[in-house]
């Protein structure tokens, strides 16, 4: 026995003590972090839901709850569809290449049907609800309202499509939710493909 | 009568044989001198030392005040709002200790506020008392996100909509956003697996990490002593029993002298929750007297006013991922200050013009801004709200040049104090 430290020992067992201790730590993390994602409880109830559109009026709007989120549903009229055009240099993304849509939906009337929108109605900017104001020169928007969605919070802008104007706070258009036709008069909101 | 005085004595003997007795096995009566009887303190400290002591005892109302609460609030979607109207009508007392909780949130940001313009004023947080000033502002962070989790609490319309805009926030963080906003909310949405985390966080999670700091706070300002309105440090002139000889005891001094404070703080305190609890709408806003409705937002959200400032910060920038990030630097940029201080001199009292001119105009765009937060967005006020935030960040951001030229004034070595 020597009196003698063996310092480089000492140091060796502490670095490698700490070592293992801390990939025990990051692996017992993972579980606590990972019981914060959606379960498995929260992802099943953000399934597809079926809307039923056979009494849509044409120019009117529905609000459908689909993963705590409102869908709008908007049956256009040709005249409401006629307020898309021309209307490209006001719009930050008019051909929707920021923005979050299925590929279908990547052009003017961002909808598989045009007289048929779906949107999800959560402002890009801080999530509020926009609200449907389809009348142009709309007094409660603005005088040269162009007609579309208007957030009430921060005062973002959409056209009839669902693209944002320029110079408002909303970076990207509305999103376009996956969804398809099951029928002439039901859409299924959530599901693009047919096995999904 | 004289064997009642014998008693007394006895009594006082078995007291001190008591002390004595813990004294052995733990440090009672040395914490006790060395934190309070023998914490010598500047004897020239004005009211803006009022708002430390009162800080704490607004931390005990809330601790025991949200305790109450817990013992009746459900944290479900369902049954939340429910409950809070259940504690407002059907619990004895109910509506005193809800009354109590929500005022006393924004009491605890009326003090911290002040607590922190004190720090401003009389340069609290330059050397030697910049860790003391760190663990000040991750205090005043977790009390943030305490206010955040609770306002969800309610489940009212505009504590889900403010919760949606507050999370909406991470989703600027750059590829991860929206897994992100995933995560915090457990959900697609504010859910109740949101709220019910939040409550988690709200009545344990955070209230822990908060006593901690504010030991460590106290334990780092015991350790560096109190600064004071003359922003002289008093340990360089002890007597020669090694007091220094502008301290004095903090008990009984300042015990009695914030005692006071208490006094007057409770005068307020109880005004507000007996006759104004709402505050016209700024302690608790009219929607949120209507359950959360994910499906409609109110026509107008604010949050609660200490947040405003900095949310009118926010909505003034025309991009979503600059706005949040100008939101987080002003907020942020209090934990820089004793490295962006160039200044010589520590209290307001020998500063120079300039940095006078410029602490004056951060507190007047602080509240302006804090004024804006809560309206409607309109275009002027969009245009105001850019003008105050260019101010607000000019108080941090030109401050090494500002107090580094500044024209100071000679400090004296010895407070100065007038007897009464």
């Amino acid at each position: 026995m020597t009196e003698q430290v063996d310092t480089g020992r000492r140091h060796f067992l502490t670095v490698a003590t700490v070592a293992t201790g801390a990939v025990g730590a990051a692996f017992v993390a993972v579980p606590f972090l990972a019981s914060w994602k959606p379960s498995a409880r929260a992802k099943a109830m953000g399934a597809p839901v079926e809307v039923d559109i056979s009494k849509l009026e044409p120019g009117a709007m529905l609000k459908v709850e689909w993963r705590g989120k409102a869908i709008f549903v908007v049956h256009r009229t040709p005249q409401l569809l006629a307020l898309l055009e021309g209307m490209e240099p006001k719009l930050r993304d008019p051909e929707s290449n920021e923005s979050d849509q299925p590929e279908f939906a990547r052009n003017k009337e961002r909808a598989l049907k045009p007289e048929y929108l779906v949107l999800v109605g959560v402002c890009t900017h801080l999530g509020c609800a926009p609200l449907d104001k389809f009348t142009p020169g709309d007094a409660t928007v603005a005088a040269d309202w162009e007609g579309g969605f208007f957030c009430p919070c921060h005062g973002s802008k959409f056209d009839m499509s669902g693209r944002v104007f320029k110079d408002v706070p909303a970076p990207t258009n509305l999103p376009v939710p996956p969804y398809r036709f099951v029928s002439d008069a039901r859409i299924l909101i959530g599901a693009e493909a047919e096995n999904a | 009568m004289g064997s009642t005085s014998h008693t007394a004595k006895a009594g006082g003997g078995r007291l001190a044989a008591l002390t004595t007795w813990i004294d052995d096995r733990f440090p009672m009566t040395k914490m006790w001198k060395e934190q309070v009887a023998e914490y010598y303190a500047p004897k020239n400290m004005n009211f803006w030392y009022f708002f430390g002591s009162l800080a704490l005892f607004v931390m005990v109302i809330q601790i025991v005040t949200g305790i109450f609460l817990t013992m009746n609030y459900k944290p479900s979607a369902a049954e939340a709002f429910g409950s809070v109207e259940y504690i407002m009508r059907d619990v004895e007392w109910g509506w005193l200790i809800r009354y109590m909780h929500s005022t006393g949130a924004s009491a605890f940001f009326v003090v911290v506020y002040l607590h922190m313009f004190r720090a401003l004023l009389y340069g609290s947080y330059q050397k030697p008392r910049e860790l003391l000033w760190i663990f000040g502002m991750l205090i005043y962070f977790v009390l943030m996100g305490l206010a955040f989790f609770g306002y969800l609490l309610p489940w009212g319309n505009m504590s889900y909509w403010g919760a949606q805009v507050i999370v909406s926030l991470f989703g600027a963080v750059p590829v991860v956003g929206d897994s992100l906003m995933e995560w915090i909310r457990g959900d697609y949405y504010i859910s109740d697996i949101t709220l019910n985390r939040f409550f988690a966080m709200h009545v344990i999670a955070l209230p822990l990490v908060l006593v901690f700091l504010v030991i460590a706070h106290l334990i780092a300002l015991h350790e560096v002593g109190s600064n004071n309105p003359d922003g002289v440090e008093i340990k360089k002139v002890k007597g020669p029993d090694g007091i220094p000889l502008d301290g004095i005891a903090f008990h009984p001094y300042y015990t009695v002298k914030d005692i006071v404070g208490v006094g007057v703080f409770l005068i307020i305190f109880s005004l507000i929750i007996f006759y104004a609890p709402t505050v016209g709408g700024i302690f608790l806003e009219a929607p949120n007297f209507e359950p959360a409705d994910p499906l409609r937002t109110p026509e107008h959200i604010a949050p609660v006013w200490y947040f405003t400032p900095f949310y009118a910060i926010l909505r003034a920038v025309p991009s979503k991922s600059m706005g949040a990030l100008l939101m987080g630097a002003a907020v942020v940029l209090f934990v820089f200050l004793p490295w962006l201080d160039r200044g010589k001199v520590k209290s307001i009292r020998y500063r120079g013009p300039l940095f006078k001119f410029f602490l004056f105009s951060f507190a007047i765009s602080f509240v302006a801004l804090g004024w804006l937060g809560l309206q409607a967005a309109t275009p002027l006020y969009t245009n105001m709200a850019r003008f105050f935030a260019v101010v607000y960040f000019a108080f941090f951001l030109l401050m090494p040049w500002y107090s580094s030229i500044d024209k100071t004034k000679p400090v004296p070595t010895r407070v100065t104090y007038h007897a009464h």
